[in-house]
């Protein structure tokens, strides 16, 4: 693979690129689902080809190809050359990107149980078995299981010497039962929904999940939604279980955060930001015991963000996004690091195959903990709503406004759980919500959660994410809009 | 030119112009012959390939300059085995070597890993398709050099009017060939191009987009114009409360919304139970002037005349004068239901069966002139933005405006607002059109692209307001 990204690079050069970085990927998956008893998607894939990005006459083209021969990352190299050439038919500045020294390296992620090789016999006994064990809740009418796993090598290099070869093992799984009764459908989902829980890391995972122990509940409560009260329309105390909140993280601080919608790249797209360059260490995003991180190290944990470098060739960093309620940082690439006033990249540009640019993503957004548990959590809210489960997400283009409704809720009664509500919902604005936020959960109760399904970009591409959280609480919230009629 | 570009590879694909072509369709049936050629040596009963080639190039632009200009060449084999009623998918892009062999074992023994399916169909036979004309060769031919002559051109129009252009002009060429060991062979080729702007003036934006197989048939600097000009109308919005509106929804925003019912028409959707149509099939369901109908053969959509099993595409009525009649069928789930398939299945093994990939809605005559013209008190709404689905039995979303918000006061456009969320029913939604325009092809961002009329809408459930 060093001999295609070598050659590459010397093409690119020599036809003028005044800068230039490549990447050769070799991307395997594996996919399996369960719906009501018999085995769904059943597959495999890889994928291997390089992409080359360059510099020249001060602007960028990138180029991508499968024929990973000499011939063939050759002509790569040239046409990216070519593209370049026709993106300075409508530059404005030069390129200028932030220094950074160049690495020899070797990196792999942490990996307990290379799932690719415990027998698909068992994989698909144990989703079966899952299934089978919601089935067995009367009044369940639907039931889907599935497990996915990735293995991903890349091999970085730079035309300022860097050679990164990095190996990450992902692995994801999760259980839904759907209950349709009357004119309503509800679902409960485990350990999370729109796939479940999703880690760097590999079948350590699924075993740690224990699918069977929590299906029958799953099944139990999307039957009992259906009898439950419907969630009021009101201004209330909420908490939220850490799944949801690290949805609520991932759309309304990572989102909000990203450099190239600040700047207006995306604004076509995905859109712009509210946290224009003006309020950086100018805005209280949040209340005092606020704090979040951007941190792409493996010490922060196995989520979907961490690396060792990203896909520029930048070192991991962790990076304060806001600091007691404070904002006090950006996601950064090399291009744009100057703009903020940084010597150097935050280190997140990440692409998602061999075949895409690599642009300002989330590594691992993460809410630090506080000190509170769970139960005394409860015990001091007099009355309030704990929601949990993701139902449905949306945001305004600038992230100022959102609406999120989880699967499930509890009403809070003089500080202790009582009944469960139906179609839960509750929307507000991002930093007023944030800085409503007086106790967060501790440590012991803190999980970095995977979002695997983030699109961004135009081609369209889709990037796992990592979002620490532990259950938190806020204080004078809408709730119920989303299912009222007025 | 370069001189590499000048080379050709050792696939012979590797044009000597700056631009790529695809491959023959006698080179990728050679690719099928041998993939089948290799399982039937290796013992496979049936096997079925597809095989996808895509020649992709994007120039984006972003505050007036070219930021991303990408160019992507690809081919992919994916086979599926069916062996002692059990099947597996694997795909790969590397098909030089023993990689085929490699796949076609893979297959095998992912197959053989899980229970027998008792209602899996063996491959079918040899199918007709009714011919299709989707490739434009100048689309093809379009060069770097021309989108981004295009893209400077916008970004002029808007520094000249003091404002701000972001967007993507984007063109490529695709084909799809489809082969299995009952003798199946189906091919296709498309070539797509798109154009889509914002202009931002002030804290105002606007924005318009264009898609279509020839890119003669998509007109940049219209679309940019349209844009600016909307932008310019659009600054200093101010707040109106929340509450029930007549909303005018311009074609993309129709498609955005209304593109979320696709699966509901699946059969194994309605065979799950988490389809609104669920219990409702040939009761009247929405309003009297709402006719919606799958067609792949229309003059403006695109797409294979087959399936991912390779069945030809029919067209369907689905819903004819507000009942819902009909579902599409993949060749599973037309046994189960004892009809025929409609030509609507995904690849197997897949846990969803089908969809209409082609939806056209079924138009009127009022343009959105004439709906503003007739409009006391409404909304004129550009696009709209992150659609989720609250409620999956009363087809309840949620989503922003976004791009343009206008208010029509005594058959005029007024002034700009402020955004809003909406909480509505799509099928409530349905039951309430006042008026409806001719239908056109539309694109967006969060539906694939459909025929779809402008609407005219009563009582569209508007719940908050944003700060912009």
């Amino acid at each position: 693979m060093w001999d295609y990204c070598g050659h590459s690079l010397d093409v690119a050069r020599l036809r003028g690129a005044t800068y230039a970085d490549v990447r050769v990927m070799h991307l395997r998956q594996s996919d399996l689902t369960t719906k009501s008893g018999e085995v769904g998607t059943l597959g495999q894939s890889e994928s291997v080809g390089l992409g080359i990005r360059v510099v020249v006459n001060g602007a960028w083209g990138f180029a991508s190809t499968d024929q990973l021969t000499r011939e063939g990352v050759a002509v790569c190299a040239a046409q990216a050359v070519s593209v370049a050439k026709a993106s300075a038919l409508a530059k404005k500045e030069d390129v200028q990107l932030a220094a950074e020294a160049s690495y020899v390296d070797s990196w792999q992620g942490p990996c307990q149980k290379d799932p690719f090789e415990i027998p698909l016999e068992a994989q698909i006994d144990l989703l079966l078995k899952a299934d089978a064990a919601m089935r067995q809740v009367k009044g369940v009418t639907l039931t889907e299981t599935d497990m996915q796993f990735r293995k991903i090598d890349s091999w970085f290099a730079s035309s300022a010497g860097s050679k990164i070869h990095q190996r990450r093992v992902l692995s994801g799984c999760g259980i839904v039962a759907t209950c349709f009764k009357g004119d309503a459908i509800q679902k409960r989902s485990y350990p999370n929904s729109f796939g479940g829980q999703h880690i760097l890391g590999g079948y350590e995972l699924i075993e740690a999940m224990d699918l069977l122990k929590h299906a029958p509940q799953m099944a139990e409560e999307a039957v009992a939604l259906h009898s439950a009260a419907q969630c009021p329309e009101k201004k209330s105390t909420l908490i939220l279980g850490g799944s949801q909140l690290g949805l609520q993280i991932h759309e309304s601080v990572g989102h909000p955060i990203e450099l190239d919608r600040v700047l207006g790249q995306e604004a076509n797209f995905a859109g712009t930001s509210f946290l224009t360059l003006d309020k950086l260490n100018n805005l209280r995003y949040a209340s005092p015991i606020v704090n979040v991180v951007a941190d792409a190290r493996p010490a922060h944990g196995p989520g979907l963000g961490t690396f060792a470098y990203d896909d520029e060739g930048v070192p991991a960093q962790c990076i304060d996004v806001i600091k007691d309620g404070e904002f006090r940082g950006y996601l950064s690439s090399r291009e744009t690091a100057h703009l903020i006033g940084l010597e150097r990249s935050g280190g997140t540009m990440r692409t998602e195959s061999w075949n895409r640019l690599p642009m300002i993503r989330m590594t691992n957004v993460s809410l630090l903990p506080g000190t509170w548990t769970p139960e005394n959590l409860i015990a001091d809210t007099d009355d309030g709503i704990f929601m949990e489960t993701n139902r449905s997400w949306s945001i305004d283009d600038r992230r100022y406004q959102f609406q999120f409704s989880t699967e499930i809720a509890w009403e809070i009664k003089g500080g202790k759980k009582a009944r469960m509500l139906k179609n839960p919902s509750y929307s507000g604005i991002t930093t007023e919500f944030w800085n409503s936020c007086d106790a967060i959960c501790n440590a012991d109760h803190w999980v970095l959660w995977g979002t695997p399904n983030c699109g961004k970009g135009q081609p369209m591409q889709t990037m796992g994410t990592g979002h620490g959280a532990a259950p938190a609480r806020f204080r004078n919230i809408k709730i119920g809009t989303a299912f009222s009629n007025e | 030119m370069s001189a590499a570009t000048k080379t050709r590879s050792h696939s012979g694909r590797r044009a000597a112009s700056a631009e790529l072509q695809l491959r023959t369709v006698r080179e990728l049936r050679a690719i099928t012959d041998r993939v089948l050629r290799i399982a039937k040596t290796a013992g496979m009963p049936e096997t079925e390939v597809h095989v996808d080639e895509v020649i992709d190039a994007l120039t984006r632009f972003a505050n007036n300059s070219i930021h991303q200009h990408v160019a992507e060449h690809g081919l992919t084999v994916s086979l599926r085995v069916v062996v002692d009623g059990r099947t597996a998918r694997v795909t790969t892009n590397r098909i030089e070597g023993d990689a085929i062999r490699g796949a076609i074992e893979s297959a095998a023994s992912l197959a053989a890993s899980q229970p027998r399916d008792p209602g899996l169909l063996p491959l079918p036979a040899r199918q007709n398709y009714r011919a299709v004309r989707r490739f434009s060769s100048a689309t093809a031919a379009l060069s770097a050099d021309s989108r981004a002559r295009a893209v400077k051109n916008t970004c002029t129009l808007a520094e000249t009017r003091g404002q701000i252009a972001a967007g993507l002009f984007s063109s490529g060429q695709s084909q799809s060939v489809l082969a299995n060991s009952r003798g199946l062979f189906a091919a296709y080729r498309q070539t797509q191009a798109e154009f889509s702007v914002t202009m931002q003036q002030g804290s105002a934006t606007s924005w318009a987009k264009g898609n279509a197989s020839d890119f003669r048939a998509v007109d940049p600097m219209a679309l940019a114009k349209t844009a600016s000009e909307k932008a310019a109308r659009a600054e200093n919005p101010t707040e109106l409360a929340p509450g029930r509106y007549t909303v005018i929804l311009e074609p993309a925003a129709v498609l955005d919304l209304v593109g979320f019912l696709f699966y509901d028409f699946a059969a194994t959707a309605v065979r799950d139970q988490r389809s609104c149509f669920s219990g409702r099939l040939g009761k009247p369901l929405l309003g009297e002037n709402i006719s919606i109908r799958d067609d792949v053969y229309h003059p403006e959509q695109l797409g294979a005349p087959f399936d991912g099993e390779g069945s030809p595409r029919q067209p369907v009525i689905l819903v004819d004068n507000g009942v819902p009649r009909n579902l599409v069928y993949s060749r599973r789930s037309a046994k189960k239901a004892g009809t025929r398939p409609t030509g609507h299945g995904f690849a197997l093994p897949n846990e969803y069966g089908e969809a209409p990939m082609n939806l056209v809605i079924g138009g009127g005559k009022t343009s959105v002139e004439e709906m503003i013209a007739g409009t006391d008190r409404g909304l004129l709404v550009t696009r709209l933005w992150y659609i989720r689905e609250l409620d999956p039995y009363e087809k309840v979303m949620t989503g922003m405006t976004r791009d343009g918000l206008f208010l029509v006061e005594k058959g005029k456009v007024a002034r700009s607002v402020r955004n809003f969320r909406f909480n509505q029913s799509i099928l409530q939604m349905l039951k309430s059109v006042e008026a409806l325009g001719p239908s056109r092809r539309a694109t967006a961002e969060e539906s694939f692209e459909m025929v779809v009329p402008p609407m005219k809408i009563s009582n569209f459930h508007l719940s908050e307001v944003t700060k912009f």
